[in-house]
């Protein structure tokens, strides 16, 4: 069997905010072309270990070591873990007033464009790029030229996190509940847009609580997060229990 | 973030900053009645205007230096401010202008020689107490504008300038402007005839190069019935330790159905980050809507000056004329700017609308104060106001003042504020999509800033972007 290159290993990883432990000996490795689905009830830690991933530097004291491409994950700056392809696509993205979409997502495009030196797109150029990336997500044009994220609705906002997820053309993609408040059928667009358009060699970390989206994936592994800790990892048959008994199931084999 | 971190990413540095050493001829220190009219004398300014100036003075030397602000304003020793210096060899013709000078415009982006002039837009350029240079005069005339130093207009056109000059800002209206009518040195006048829309966009920039003289130009803008100009002045400063003084006086008149758009990027050197050095810009501009449908539009990117006063006004004269006022002004390390408009209503349903957004950061401290008056006459009269103001740290201060007049009462007014802080999550999105934290204060602040940008001229829409410190590729609407 071939060796897969290794993406994201975390190991041994404790994170604290205040005297509050939050993760509690963390391990988790994906590798290239890896689905990895991370469940886990309200308050485990899941979208604190996304940000954390992301470089939020809003913690007290953290302990182990996260390896990204080889490299030592806390030495990146924020912005350097995103231009080497570590992508999150926010639960609650912000709104930024004045600023429409159109310049936004020009300008996350252009900035990749610089890293790889690439040759930048002018407003007329980036059009023609972004229309056709519009289309199978189902958003037009109106929505290009309203400022960020203001006043659009749930499922517009998470569209967007996706269409920026392609642009950006990551390594690494972490989605922070993509699904959550989103109906059945921008659910469906949304997973056959990620299949349709990720680069075929990246990865993905998904958290969700929604188990319905795992037929839309082919996905490696599922783990179960619980009081900071990943404490079963597994197949289907993982989420099969979940659903029957809940996460009760789970707490009861750490008891 | 904290305040500290901020300021690490603002760019304060000024690249307008540069000395040049000219050999200047120029009048003692300090401003009596010989030295009034050792000037108009000098100037061979026909004995009506002469008077005036003396008679400002006499009046300025009753008159007390304003105490209604808030701020510790330094004492201004006007004893010790040259009130006339102007380069030796000045001459108006472009041949033989000291070519030390064009340089000095060719550095700020502002070249005058013919080949390199700019393509859309004609230029007064005014360095310390004189106007070097008009470009596209000749050109301009033929369509029916004109376009002059103020000297010159004084010189050729005095029907003209005796007939508005000081008619809508008075000689003595205050402190400053009766110092400015006493002893004015140059400035740009532009006359726009009946039915005629400007072909240019006609600029005027400012320079102070000399480190104890101050600046006192007066712009006359007369937009006549169907006419329309758009004008747009600049300003920049080397930086010295002394402050300096700048007291401007702007008055615009337009008749029916005649429009200006008066538009401001001022960028004098304001100050380092001690708090020393800096222009006190203190101005008085007022504009006379005074035929039916007229329009006035002000809109200023104020960003630099130690000191700003500056309330850019409208009198709404004509029935159904239209006032507009969109402001943005930045300031950082210890820039203190005051500033705002004026809009008063006279006229039947007259129309107003006011835009302001202030930004502060370090120690600065950064007003709006506006009022609007609907007097008893302005029936049907409306008046729309926004009063934005951004905090980017702890220890910078905004303040809003908005005064309401209202003696009519068919008229309605409206009026909304808003302060905000930068935002962390709204950064930490933009790091996470790749995007340096400088740019990303740079693109929170921009869109703050979008309603006024868009509204300058295009050629200096760019210009006004990197003048926030905003150092992305950005493009405006």
């Amino acid at each position: 069997m071939n060796q897969k290159k290794n993406i994201l290993t975390i190991s041994n990883f404790k994170l604290f905010i205040g005297n509050k432990s939050i993760l509690n000996n963390l391990n988790l490795s994906i590798n290239e072309n890896e689905i990895h689905i991370l469940m886990g009830p309200n308050g485990s830690g899941k979208t604190t270990l996304s940000k954390f991933l992301t470089g939020y530097s809003d913690y007290t004291f953290f302990d182990g070591s996260i390896q990204y491409l080889g490299n030592n994950l806390s030495e990146l700056s924020t912005e350097n873990r995103a231009n080497e392809g570590l992508f999150l696509a926010f639960q609650y993205p912000p709104e930024i007033p004045g600023v429409t979409n159109y310049d936004f997502l020009r300008i996350i495009y252009n900035q990749k464009q610089k890293i790889l030196n690439k040759t930048e797109l002018t407003p007329i150029d980036f059009f023609e790029h972004i229309i056709p990336l519009c289309k199978d997500l189902k958003i037009s044009q109106e929505f290009l030229m309203r400022n960020f994220n203001d006043g659009f609705s749930g499922g517009e906002k998470k569209k967007n996190e996706i269409l920026q997820m392609v642009l950006l053309d990551p390594k690494l993609i972490i989605l922070d509940e993509i699904d959550s408040g989103l109906d059945r059928d921008a659910i469906k667009i949304i997973f056959e847009y990620i299949n349709k358009y990720r680069n075929k060699n990246s990865s993905l970390l998904i958290i969700t609580h929604n188990p319905k989206i795992l037929q839309y994936l082919e996905f490696t592994k599922v783990h179960i997060l619980l009081n900071g800790n990943i404490i079963k990892t597994g197949g289907f048959d993982i989420v099969e229990n979940l659903e029957l008994y809940g996460y009760d199931f789970f707490t009861n084999l750490i008891e | 973030m904290k305040s500290s971190e901020i300021s690490n990413y603002l760019d304060t540095s000024y690249k307008y900053g540069f000395i040049t050493e000219i050999e200047k001829e120029f009048f003692p220190k300090g401003i009596n009645s010989s030295i009034v009219k050792f000037l108009a004398l000098k100037k061979k300014e026909p004995k009506y205007l002469s008077l005036n100036r003396l008679k400002s003075y006499k009046f300025w030397k009753q008159m007390y230096f304003p105490n209604w602000i808030e701020y510790d304003i330094p004492k201004i020793t006007f004893s010790d401010i040259q009130y006339y210096s102007i380069p030796k060899k000045n001459s108006s013709s472009l041949e033989e202008i000291n070519p030390e000078i064009l340089e000095v415009f060719t550095k700020l982006g502002i070249p005058l020689s013919e080949q390199k002039q700019l393509a859309n837009v004609a230029i007064d350029a005014v360095f310390d107490s004189v106007s070097i240079s008009t470009t596209y005069k000749e050109k301009l005339a033929k369509y029916g504008v004109i376009f002059s130093s103020i000297s010159l207009a004084i010189k050729y056109y005095l029907k003209l300038v005796k007939k508005f000059f000081g008619k809508v800002v008075s000689l003595v209206d205050n402190f400053f402007t009766a110092l400015n009518s006493s002893i004015f040195s140059d400035g740009s006048f532009c006359y726009i005839g009946q039915n005629i829309k400007s072909p240019l966009e006609l600029s005027s920039y400012f320079r102070i190069n000399d480190k104890s003289s101050g600046q006192f130009e007066r712009t006359l803008i007369i937009a006549e019935n169907n006419s329309e100009v758009s004008y747009l002045e600049g300003c920049t400063a080397p930086e010295y330790k002394e402050t300096q003084l700048h007291a401007a006086v702007v008055e615009l008149i337009t008749f029916k159905n005649g429009i200006i758009k008066y538009s401001t990027i001022q960028n004098w050197y304001g100050g380092n980050s001690q708090g020393f050095g800096g222009i006190y810009n203190l101005v008085t501009k007022r504009g006379l809507c005074s035929g039916k449908l007229s329009k006035i539009l002000w809109t200023q990117v104020e960003v630099g000056s130690s000191i700003t006063w500056k309330y850019p006004s409208c009198i709404l004269l004509g029935e159904e004329s239209i006032g507009e006022f969109f402001s943005v002004a930045l300031t950082k390390n210890f820039q203190q700017a005051d500033t705002g408009t004026k809009m008063y209503h006279l006229g039947k349903k007259t129309k107003s609308k006011i835009i302001s957004k202030g930004i502060s950061s370090d120690f600065s401290q950064n007003s709006y104060r506006g009022l609007v008056k609907f007097s008893k006459t302005a029936f049907f009269s409306r008046n729309f106001s926004q009063c934005d103001s951004f905090l980017l740290g702890d220890y910078c201060t905004v303040f809003t003042y908005p005064y309401l007049d209202v003696y009519n009462k068919y008229s309605i007014i409206e009026h909304e504020a808003k302060i905000s802080k930068l935002n962390d999550d709204q950064l930490f999105y933009l790091q996470q999509r790749g995007i340096s934290i400088e740019s990303a204060i740079g693109i929170i602040i921009n869109g703050f800033c979008k309603d006024i940008l868009v509204m300058l001229p295009l050629e200096f829409a760019l210009e006004a972007n990197k003048l926030l410190s905003l150092k992305l590729e950005y493009n405006i609407g």
